[in-house]
């Protein structure tokens, strides 16, 4: 059985100042970094502060940085990483700090309150039920797969480094607007949101999102840009704008 | 030592997952205040880890489908200890629960004709299950976490519930802690409904996430409900087996229902080898005619793979015992095998089965559509739970009721794959249905002050203790070695007779557990309120399988391997004493109305 270290940031209660402690644990074959997170806190650091619910890489949870790139704990393999040197776990940076590895993503769930709810067509079929198909469904299946562990929020520099909070809903919920905007079924208009109160403008395309998204969302080339390219057609298409000028 | 804050509802649901958000909305929708308290944040309850889909006879893929064949498959797969009326309704309201979901935004996958596509699984005569490739249980928390959102629920997260405080008898209210500062709270309801889940991690092998410590058990059983069918555990017979730190995890029954078959070290697809005498004339008699059901063939029946679980856990273990098990100790699971059946097979596989192909390559860096998995049994769903009224889920506490994996009787002995998610919505929807009618004409309880303030002071007894105490983490991990080995797929009553003398040294140990540090999100503390719970439901399940001397389901004992005609008349009910002491009783299984006995004979050709 062989050893590593894993250089962990603790906090003091209250969140605000902190360290990174060293732990040095002994790991097995398959480990992942929540793993070894588990042993630390059964035999070291009973008190160790970590979110985690389903160890399998289906509920977002766990979402950390180690070393340095944003990831889930459970679907990080040890043997992925180079265990010469101690592998640093800390918590996502984009969100405030409750707790040693556990943040406050409470803003993710305000955000999503804010955005306009699916809204369905009138049914195909007299018993009330649509008919849809699956090609169609494909494209917004991709985007429901998302398990909200918010790692793209993590990583989007508008947020991360700009604080646009209040003024930008960041990858997830274009991922969410996206699914119910491509929606067979929705009948509603999210675009002027989107331009306006989402300021979707804002994200310039680094791609950082797609990269750690872990269920391999292509987050900005089938949910961003669309959307930006359905929101420059309504407001900035120079035929559009002139039809709309003659027409009123 | 005084809660940080009080709140009063309406209706008081305990629990996110499936059951809990149904509930929610039903009652948010009759017009009362709701309120919802989950241990993780919304959205990630164990629902999500569900793969294989949700039964509902919508007759989609096969007209020969109705509510009639689905309660007979339930009360079938049951071995008939089922509460009857349970299955009964859930089979005739499953489609509606199901349609109502498509109106709430879930994209389910289609059929050539547009319409919710149906797939096969064990123990349904036709393909029945609603499905999102095989992630169907994130689509189903999705939308309902989502439709909740707009409809006023007053939502605490990552609070964990102490205590069910009861006033004059009826449920009046919960001691909480919420996890991220420690601080508690009291909520009073006119009316609560549990819709915690289940208690698989009583186990050391188990598919279930950390939630799963019988928390609504546990509450209602110590605030004197009576918990029923608690020796009948389901053991998924495919959970992974390698690496180590994966162990457990499910590998879902969609991968046999898509066509994958099970072998032994020989090569040889064992479950030809037992079919059990009931299922034989729906049992494809060999693996030419199990992959033409496979491709949907209406006059195939379907592979010996698709039995019930309990079945097919029994017959991995079999293999493995008697050394034809793969390296690991499991058996193979062979999805990669229909590229010999159809062009483009890797392409499919990973159409149909993402997320599993995915879990595998991360996971164990092996890929799906090349090599067998290995798989062997996880511990997986409990039947038992608290026992509920079929049409209102009132518990025998008024004021109290129960929904999904926490609440018994529509499951009897066995659990049909599937039709756990059909059950989370249609009777978390009757839970909240029936508490909002209840709370619409009751006062608001009194929630005992001398009540909180005990249970809130044993809470913190464990930072009393300090360092110097038991390790609630050592504490847990002894009880999960001790129920996997003495109280696990194959039992008898000796080693069941140990566990019983266990769990006594267990409680004793866990009422010594100390922790250090502070209480913000203080993971020992946690371990210790919920260990209280774990120990609990495993008595519960100890002493339940002591008194059913007979192998039914989920339930199988070496000393008395068969099967037995008068214990399918009653159903073994737990309930707690004065003294503090667990008392083991048998209620009567409530006879069937002679049409539905009629309908289960029409359905045994």
């Amino acid at each position: 059985m062989s050893q590593a270290t894993f250089r962990i940031w603790r906090s003091e209660p209250g969140g605000g100042a902190g360290q990174f402690t060293d732990y040095t644990t002994e790991i097995s074959e398959g480990m992942v970094v929540l793993d070894a997170v588990h042993k630390i806190q059964a035999d070291q650091a009973p008190d160790l502060a970590c979110r985690w619910n389903c160890k399998a890489g289906k509920c977002g949870s766990c979402s950390a940085e180690i070393n340095g790139k944003p990831k889930l704990m459970c679907m990080s393999r040890l043997n992925s990483l180079d265990l010469t040197v101690p592998v640093t776990v800390e918590p996502m940076r984009t969100f405030p700090l409750i707790k040693d590895l556990v943040t406050d993503v409470s803003w993710n769930f305000r955000v999503k309150k804010g955005l306009k709810k699916f809204k369905p067509r009138t049914p195909d079929a007299a018993d009330g039920t649509w008919r849809m198909a699956q090609r169609d469904v494909d494209r917004v299946q991709e985007f429901r797969k998302c398990i909200e562990c918010f790692l793209c929020q993590d990583v989007c520099h508008v947020l991360r480094d700009h604080d646009k909070h209040d003024e930008f809903i960041g990858p997830r919920f274009f991922v969410y607007s996206a699914a119910l905007e491509m929606h067979p079924l929705d009948s509603d208009d999210r675009l002027q949101d989107l331009k306006d109160k989402n300021n979707i403008g804002y994200c310039n395309i680094t791609k950082c999102c797609t990269k750690v998204c872990p269920e391999h969302i292509h987050i900005t080339d089938n949910a961003i840009i669309p959307l930006k390219e359905r929101v420059v057609d309504r407001f900035y298409d120079p035929v559009t704008r002139l039809l709309r000028m003659i027409t009123g | 030592m005084a809660a940080h804050a009080t709140y009063a509802y309406d209706v008081l649901v305990i629990g996110a997952g499936g059951a809990g958000l149904r509930a929610a909305i039903e009652a948010a929708s009759a017009g009362v205040t709701v309120g919802l308290i989950c241990k993780s944040l919304l959205g990630k309850a164990h629902t999500v880890m569900a793969e294989g889909g949700m039964a509902a006879a919508m007759a989609h893929n096969d007209d020969r489908d109705s509510w009639k064949v689905h309660f007979a498959d339930t009360m079938r797969g049951g071995q008939y200890v089922n509460n009857w009326r349970m299955a009964e309704i859930h089979a005739k309201e499953a489609p509606d629960r199901v349609r109502e979901l498509e109106a709430w935004g879930a994209v389910f996958d289609r059929t050539p004709d547009g319409r919710i596509n149906q797939r096969n699984f064990g123990g349904h005569r036709y393909p029945r299950l609603a499905h999102v490739g095989d992630r169907t249980g994130l689509e189903l928390i999705r939308t309902l976490q989502d439709h909740t959102t707009y409809l006023g629920v007053t939502v605490h997260m990552e609070h964990t519930v102490i205590e069910l405080v009861l006033d004059g008898g009826r449920a009046a209210g919960v001691l909480a802690y919420d996890r991220e500062r420690g601080r508690f709270h009291v909520f009073s309801a006119k009316a609560i409904v549990m819709a915690t889940g289940g208690a698989g991690r009583a186990y050391k092998i188990t598919s279930n996430s950390w939630e799963g410590t019988g928390d609504g058990h546990a509450l209602a059983y110590r605030a004197g409900a009576e918990l029923i069918d608690m020796e009948f555990i389901q053991f998924h017979p495919t959970g992974m087996v390698w690496p180590p730190s994966v162990r457990g995890i499910l590998v879902t029954e969609g991968v046999r229902g898509e066509g994958g078959v099970l072998r032994n070290s020989e090569g040889r697809r064992f479950m030809f080898d037992d079919i059990p005498d009931n299922y034989k004339p729906q049992t494809a008699a060999d693996p030419e005619e199990g992959w033409r059901y496979v491709m949907q063939d209406k006059t195939a029946r379907r592979p010996p793979e698709l039995l019930t679980r309990d079945h097919v856990a029994r017959c991995i273990n079999r293999e493995v015992k008697a050394g034809r098990g793969s390296p690991h100790g499991g058996v193979f699971l062979d999805i990669a095998w229909i590229k010999e059946k159809i062009a483009d097979a890797p392409a499919h596989i990973k159409r149909k089965l993402p997320s599993m192909y995915h879990q595998f390559k991360e996971l164990a860096d092996l890929d799906i559509t090349t090599t067998p998995m290995e798989v062997g049994p996880t511990t997986h769903y409990i039947m038992g739970g608290i026992r509920v009224d079929a049409d209102s889920q009132e518990s025998t506490i008024p004021g109290l009721f129960a929904a999904g994996e926490c609440a018994a009787g529509i499951n009897g002995a066995n659990r049909l794959g599937g039709n756990s998610l059909s059950d989370l919505i249609v009777f978390g929807k009757r839970a909240g249905e029936y508490a909002a009618e209840l709370a619409r004409k009751s006062p608001q309880p009194r929630v005992d002050e001398g009540a909180v303030e005990r249970a809130l002071a044993a809470s913190l007894a464990p930072f009393e203790r300090g360092n110097a105490g038991e390790n609630p983490y050592k504490v847990q991990q002894d009880l999960q070695e001790a129920m996997q080995a003495l109280v696990g797929i194959v039992r008898n009553e000796g080693e069941m007779q140990e566990a019983v003398a266990k769990l006594a040294g267990f409680n004793e140990r866990a009422s010594r557990a100390g922790v250090d540090g502070h209480r913000e999100y203080n993971s020992g503390w946690h371990t210790c309120i919920d260990l209280r719970n774990l120990l609990d439901v495993s008595e519960a399940i100890a002493r339940s399988a002591i008194e059913r001397k007979e192998s039914r389901g989920g339930h199988f004992r070496e000393d008395f391997p068969d099967k037995v005609a008068e214990f399918g008349t009653f159903n073994i009910a737990t309930r707690r004493q004065a003294d503090g002491s667990m008392q083991v009783s048998r209620r009567p299984v409530k006879e069937l109305p002679a049409e539905l006995k009629q309908v289960i004979e029409e359905q045994k050709q």
